[in-house]
């Protein structure tokens, strides 16, 4: 064995990074698992540890989980580079954009459920927008966007609550968010 | 578990803002619910001879027509959202046994007598989208 040449060095942020991309990426694997009636409509749970991530570390870390999740959870799943890969890509990055604006959002008054909510329309925005514009150049795709909006609301909601539980549990942000 | 889904701990999880992004979404939601029910809907119904339009019929009222076709008359029977060949001189009478059609782009063909009954919907184009 020769010694590489190349040392990375992991830092405390990227140990903790990694983990919460693992458990994100493990909710992705699961939820493939669980038949939907329609093609692209998902549960999202590995949102909810983005919106963990978004509130004890800020925006940044919550981009590497996010898209960590997409290309690794691609992947696992023989997706990678798939169409399927692209939508998700889509919908990841504006689900993000999203989050960052919903974030500067009163805390006071706007939790999780809100942030969720904002990710998930977000998240099927990009994403029939990619497909129209690419995969069906067809307007009969809008006529899913009622479909797309219903599972946003329905698991937007779920999700937003999960991670509200979830951050009463581990608490708030340990070191606030890095400016 | 109890404590952690009672309903108190959940509505304990919803900020006031958070009431109003809900309250929002489901707005744009029932919003948007008139286009999963217009959805290929069908509009009217258009009767062709040798392919020339000769009739074109709105699927809101109820309605017969006649229409000269090649060997005789042809009865186009309209009802809201439905139209069909009702009775046809053709031998096999394929287009009379297709009954009602309310698909868009379904099309009843009676050629023996030269005439076709089709449905059109909001926007012509693609037959079907499939995944």
């Amino acid at each position: 064995m020769t010694r590489s040449p190349i040392d990375l060095v992991a830092t405390a942020d990227d140990h903790r990074v990694a983990r919460y991309a693992a458990a994100a990426i493990a909710l992705s694997v699961v939820e493939a698992a669980i038949p939907m009636p329609l093609p692209g409509v998902k549960p999202g749970l590995a949102n909810i540890v983005v919106l963990v991530v978004l509130a004890r570390y800020g925006w940044r870390d919550a981009v590497w989980v996010s898209l960590l999740r997409v290309v690794a959870g691609s992947l696992l799943l023989g997706q990678f580079l798939a169409p399927g890969f692209f939508l998700a890509l889509a919908g990841a990055l504006a689900s993000l954009m999203a989050l960052g604006v919903a974030m500067h959002l009163p805390v006071r008054a706007f939790g999780p459920v809100t942030q969720s909510l904002a990710a998930a329309f977000a998240h099927i925005a990009g994403q029939l927008v990619v497909a129209r514009l690419w995969l069906v150049p067809h307007d009969g795709l809008w006529l899913l966007t009622p479909f797309f909006a219903l599972a946003a609301l329905v698991f937007g909601l779920a999700n937003g609550l999960a991670a509200a539980r979830l951050l009463e549990e581990v608490g708030e942000p340990p070191a606030a968010r890095p400016a | 578990m109890n404590r952690a889904l009672s309903r108190r701990a959940v509505l304990r999880l919803i900020k006031a803002g958070d009431w109003v992004a809900l309250l929002l979404a489901a707005a744009g939601t029932a919003a948007l619910a008139p286009l999963a029910l217009s959805g290929g809907a069908a509009e009217k119904a258009v009767v062709r001879r040798d392919g020339v339009v000769v009739a074109e019929l709105p699927l809101n009222a109820a309605r017969r027509v006649r229409v000269d076709g090649a060997l005789g008359v042809s009865v186009i029977e309209v009802q809201p959202g439905r139209a069909r060949v009702a009775s046809d001189p053709g031998p096999r009478q394929y287009c009379v046994r297709q009954g009602w059609l309310t698909q868009a782009n379904a099309i009843a063909i009676c050629a023996p007598n030269h005439l076709s009954l089709s449905i059109v919907g909001r926007t012509a184009g693609h037959d079907s989208l499939a995944y």
